[in-house]
């Protein structure tokens, strides 16, 4: 049999980071809610949010451990599978992994024991802090690894010498055009996403008649998010997309479908972009929508998919129904975030068993959003690793195809189940519910403490 | 080109690299001692000792990882390739192991998760010990780049250091626990110390010969004259220190058979390193042919300075706050 390295490679490493992806975008956004429950609870004294502290970093838990070992896999990828990438690409990329690391990995793994254990060690307002401190983390992770992607993306600040690019001006690297525009979108994203997660469990909640406090505390902190937060999520969308326009024109007309770049761009409702005939097949389209959205005017042009040859085309077919996914659920989530706000501003949140019944079967939807929009970027970067220096197939290490066929199906098994019993053990943890037990305030949970003496901030004012 | 860079960064990934084996070598050898607990609630005990720590100790792994990557991109480049298959397998049984230690505690029967956490810890450490053998032995370079076959790796040399290792994290998982544990499991543990202790002596005593023998190289830097006035040290002190771990033991102390058996890997460390230094890919390839631009290792250098004494500190910290044995039964959830 013959096996293709570059593809399998590259299969690898989208299964790997697909995988991966999952969990950050969960945790990031769940790091900080709970950061935001533990600064609540301080605040008020209020028992229910210490309730679904612990309840949630429970869960948390879970999926940051998921999330941990499927990254060391990819930090190891790069050399396992891309060996020439990390060669051309190491003088750049590798401190941005190392800041990664130092600064966020680190941070994360110790507060998170903090907070998973330290719970009757420490005073409350280094517990809650322990929480902020793991919310950083996770933020700051974001932070160096959409700094790598988007130089991979929009390289600026190195010069190539005998074909290895090498860093000349850090603030130009880190801050490259398209960084920005990624990191907001991403950062809202995960926060998005975790909302819906959220919403999803306290819709559950209610319709079950268990936890109806804690589910309608779940829900109001949910849509109060998302009310804000996915029509912004719109707008920087579309400030990311215009800025793909300037920086890489043929990913935006591989997501618009857009072949011939002489012509005003419709907006694709929907279609089969048929990459030897270079038509789209079955098209519904708005006509001039998409120029409209694009260059704000009614015959504006952008380049079309013809404009270069087909050997330096994306994929075409995946970039542009991964963008429609993403951007249908987009559209739903503000859908869906506008109604709940209106229903809340009513005082039939509660009470509307159709709308809790969607929302509780929607807490899947961000993730699908988020991985369309990884797929949309990552492929439609190809046929380049790293934008204009270098192609994926110039990338591979010198590894036997069927080695890499051989670990992607251990990858595949492994993952899989892995991913079954994450998902089957988190269900259990919201199933079991936020029922501990435990009635105490903030400020006397931690009077028998080691540390007991200096737990006073924040906690004395509910005596 | 500043010579001294690599240098300095040979010493750090140097350190990252003694702290990761040391730090997750306690909680892998936990996973290999696990099978000998009683039951599950004495288990528990072992797991929760480990359990605050292990994804700081784990993330030592990247940190060297990483490191590489950073500051010697063509070592990265030709050892990964290389090591492909144990690299792989390492990793694939270290997240069975990672999510054992949360699914373990949601899961109705243990059973399963606690034989992942064995499994996965046992061929963790298996593979990082082939994998440290196969780089002593050498890696097949033409033209800066790898060019050997997927199973070079796997010669007798490298499989007896794969061995050798389990029984180190083995040691230092047992002392750790006659440290951090009180009841049954640590009676067992101070057993358990003395007989990897034994094992691992015996190993480090065939890694010592058989290095030398197979080349001629190292041979030469421990044997000429005048080096052998300043080595000789070397293995006199690791005797003492084994001694020592014995000693401690039998006398029933706490921490200090834990921190001789840290002693003891540091010596061996530093007996690889005179043995290869300044060979980052032995034979052909040395610290400063791999080095990275000078503006990568001084832009990653500036921040090593600065956060490397900060997470020192919250890792110690962390270890303070968690001070003190564990007792049976303890647990989260």
């Amino acid at each position: 049999m013959d096996f293709d390295p570059v593809l399998l490679a590259r299969l690898q490493f989208a299964f790997t980071v697909i995988f991966h992806i999952i969990f950050p975008s969960f945790t990031i956004g769940l790091s900080a809610y709970i950061a935001t429950l533990g600064v609540v609870w301080l605040r008020t004294g209020e028992e229910r949010f210490h309730v679904l502290m612990r309840f949630w970093t429970k869960i948390f838990a879970v999926s940051f451990a998921m999330g941990v070992v499927s990254g060391i896999v990819l930090s190891y990828q790069f050399g396992t599978n891309w060996s020439r990438f990390s060669l051309v690409t190491g003088n750049v990329l590798g401190p941005l992994l190392g800041y990664e690391v130092l600064m966020a990995f680190f941070l994360e793994a110790t507060f998170l024991g903090i907070l998973l254990f330290g719970f009757n060690r420490v005073p409350a307002w280094l517990y809650v802090l322990s929480a902020a401190i793991v919310a950083v983390g996770t933020a700051l992770s974001a932070f160096w690894i959409l700094a790598a992607n988007s130089w991979m993306q929009t390289p600026t600040g190195h010069v190539i010498r005998d074909g290895i690019a090498y860093p000349v001006d850090w603030l130009q690297v880190i801050f490259n055009p398209s960084f920005p525009y990624r990191l907001a979108h991403m950062l809202n994203a995960a926060y998005i996403t975790t909302a819906f997660v959220v919403l999803a469990v306290g819709a559950r909640y209610l319709l079950a008649g268990r936890y109806v406090a804690e589910g309608r505390t779940m829900m109001r902190m949910a849509i109060g998010l998302l009310v804000i937060l996915a029509p912004l999520q719109l707008f920087i969308g579309d400030q990311h997309g215009l800025n793909t326009l300037k920086h890489q024109p043929i990913k935006v007309a591989a997501m618009e479908g857009h072949w011939d770049g002489s012509k005003p761009v419709a907006l694709e409702l929907f279609a089969w972009p048929d990459e030897k005939t270079e038509t789209n097949r079955f098209s519904i389209a708005i006509p001039h929508a998409s120029s409209l959205i694009l260059t704000h005017s009614w015959n504006g042009l952008i380049p079309g998919l013809k404009s270069v040859p087909p050997s330096e085309r994306p994929p075409v077919v995946p970039v542009f129904f991964a963008f429609r996914i993403m951007v249908g659920i987009g559209l739903f989530m503000i859908a869906a975030a506008l109604l709940g706000a209106f229903l809340w501003w009513r005082g039939s949140l509660f009470e509307q068993r159709w709308y809790l019944r969607v929302m509780a079967q929607c807490w899947w939807i961000g993730f699908v959003a988020v991985i369309s929009g990884w797929v949309v970027t990552e492929t439609g970067r190809q046929p380049w690793i790293a934008y204009g220096i270098l192609r994926t197939a110039d990338a591979i290490s010198p590894v036997p195809g069927a080695t890499v066929a051989g670990t992607l199906a251990l990858f595949v098994v492994t993952y899989g189940i892995v991913f079954w019993f994450g998902i089957y053990y988190i269900n259990r943890l919201i199933v079991r519910g936020p029922d501990q037990p435990a009635a105490v305030k903030p400020s006397d949970t931690f009077s028998n403490r080691p540390i007991a003496a200096a737990r006073d901030a924040g906690g004395t004012t509910i005596d | 080109m500043e010579w001294y860079l690599p240098l300095i960064w040979s010493a750090i990934i140097g350190v990252a690299v003694i702290l990761y084996v040391v730090l997750d070598g306690f909680d892998l050898g936990i996973g290999i001692l696990f099978p000998t607990a009683s039951d599950e609630r004495e288990r528990d005990q072992m797991m929760r000792s480990v359990a605050p720590f292990w994804d700081g100790n784990e993330t030592w792994l990247i940190m060297g990882g990483v490191g590489l990557f950073v500051v010697f991109p063509q070592a990265y480049a030709v050892i990964m390739p290389a090591l492909y298959l144990p690299m792989i397998i390492m990793l694939l049984a270290l997240v069975f192991r990672g999510v054992a230690f949360e699914f373990r505690l949601v899961s109705h029967s243990k059973t399963w998760w606690s034989f992942a956490f064995t499994a996965g810890s046992t061929i963790a450490s298996f593979a990082q010990g082939v994998i440290l053998g196969h780089l002593i032995e050498g890696i097949t370079v033409s033209n800066g780049a790898f060019s050997g076959g997927p199973f070079d790796w796997a010669t007798p040399f490298a499989l007896l250091c794969g061995l050798g290792l389990m029984c180190g994290y083995g040691l230092l998982g047992a002392t750790w626990l006659v440290m951090k544990t009180e009841g049954p499991v640590a009676r067992r543990a101070r057993g358990q110390a003395k007989f990897f202790l034994v094992l691992v002596l015996a190993f480090m005593a065939a890694v010592s010969l058989w290095t030398p023998l197979m080349e001629p190289r190292i041979a030469e830097r421990w044997f000429s004259l005048p080096n052998f006035y300043f080595l000789w040290p070397v293995p006199s002190i690791t005797a003492l220190t084994a001694y020592l771990v014995w000693r401690w033991i039998n006398e029933e102390r706490d921490a200090p058979p834990f921190l001789a058996a840290i002693v003891l890997f540091l010596l061996g460390f530093a007996g690889l390193v005179i043995s290869n230094f300044p060979y980052l890919v032995p034979p052909s390839l040395t610290v400063w042919d791999t080095a990275a631009g000078p503006a990568s290792q001084i832009f990653m250098l500036m921040g090593t300075l600065l956060l490397l004494p900060m997470i020192i500190g919250y890792f110690i910290f962390v270890h303070w706050l968690f001070r003190g044995k564990v007792a049976e039964g303890e647990s989260y959830h």
